[in-house]
């Protein structure tokens, strides 16, 4: 079992699919970001999910999805001191793709939050 | 294919086909000759003890968090797999599967919403999918002749 459920969290959205868990997150975040599946969060949360996995920043709290093999998939925030370090660590790691991006000469492909369709974007 | 490492990746057992399925595919392949792991949740896995109390026909069971966090931080990884589901969160476990891992991946897509369910699958992978919900032999016949293709 995994840490988050001994968390402080709260449920956004439950038993709902990966693809409407993704949406929720886009529509109701501040910043967006994505990560590839079994991105690591919270010390031993790796993240199940259909690529893009979409994570969440509002204030200072993170939303995540959390998939549960008999009761589907749920949208979860977490607001505390590990939610403030997850949140800088994928905006780092954001800073970080954007700045290997321009080295190669290449126009960075930002994932943060914009209004075309983040799924196109994936497969790009 | 001799030895390679095949896991069946169980999801909620909630139709009663699964339990049956991975029963007989990790027999029939052990009797091939590979390497079979078969992973689940708490409550699949309890359902394949009772059944199989002696450990004849699935002789590794694992725990599926257990199984990806090891494939994810690059302690295990199989040449086969395949992924059983019958709702979003099982196609959602195994999309995590083909992202994470190496093996070649079968979706086994089986309950009333297979066909619907099968068309939300994104990632690369045979699909063999069936409807059925109790009776297992439709299945069992698509998966016997998929067996007979990776042993050619």
């Amino acid at each position: 079992m995994s840490c988050i459920e001994q968390m402080k969290y709260e449920i956004l959205l439950d038993k709902t699919t990966y693809k409407a868990a993704r949406e929720y997150i886009e529509k109701n975040s501040d910043e967006v970001y994505y990560v590839s599946p079994g991105y690591k969060i919270f010390k031993d949360y790796h993240i199940i999910g259909v690529p893009p996995i979409a994570l969440g920043a509002k204030g200072n709290a993170l939303i995540f999805t959390y998939t549960k093999p008999c009761y589907g998939t749920f949208v979860l925030t977490i607001d505390n001191e590990d939610s403030t370090k997850e949140i800088d660590r994928v905006r780092e790691m954001e800073n970080e793709k954007v700045i290997a991006s321009l080295k190669k000469g290449k126009t960075p492909e930002s994932s943060k939050a914009s209004s075309t369709s983040y799924q196109d974007m994936w497969k790009k | 294919m001799t030895g390679a490492k095949v896991l069946l990746m169980m999801g909620c057992p909630e139709v009663p086909i699964q339990t049956s399925i991975a029963l007989y595919l990790s027999h029939k392949l052990t009797k091939l000759g590979f390497d079979v792991t078969v992973a689940g949740t708490g409550a699949a896995t309890q359902l394949l003890k009772v059944s199989d109390s002696d450990g004849y026909y699935a002789k590794k069971l694992v725990n599926l968090d257990n199984t990806l966090e090891d494939i994810i931080e690059k302690r295990a990884d199989f040449d086969i797999c395949f992924a059983f589901m019958h709702n979003d969160a099982g196609m959602t476990y195994a999309a995590t599967m083909s992202a994470i891992s190496q093996s070649r991946l079968y979706s086994i897509v089986f309950g009333r919403n297979a066909e619907a369910l099968a068309e939300t699958i994104e990632f690369d992978g045979e699909k063999i999918i069936s409807t059925d919900v109790h009776n297992p032999v439709r299945l069992k016949n698509k998966l016997d002749k998929v067996v007979e293709e990776i042993v050619k």
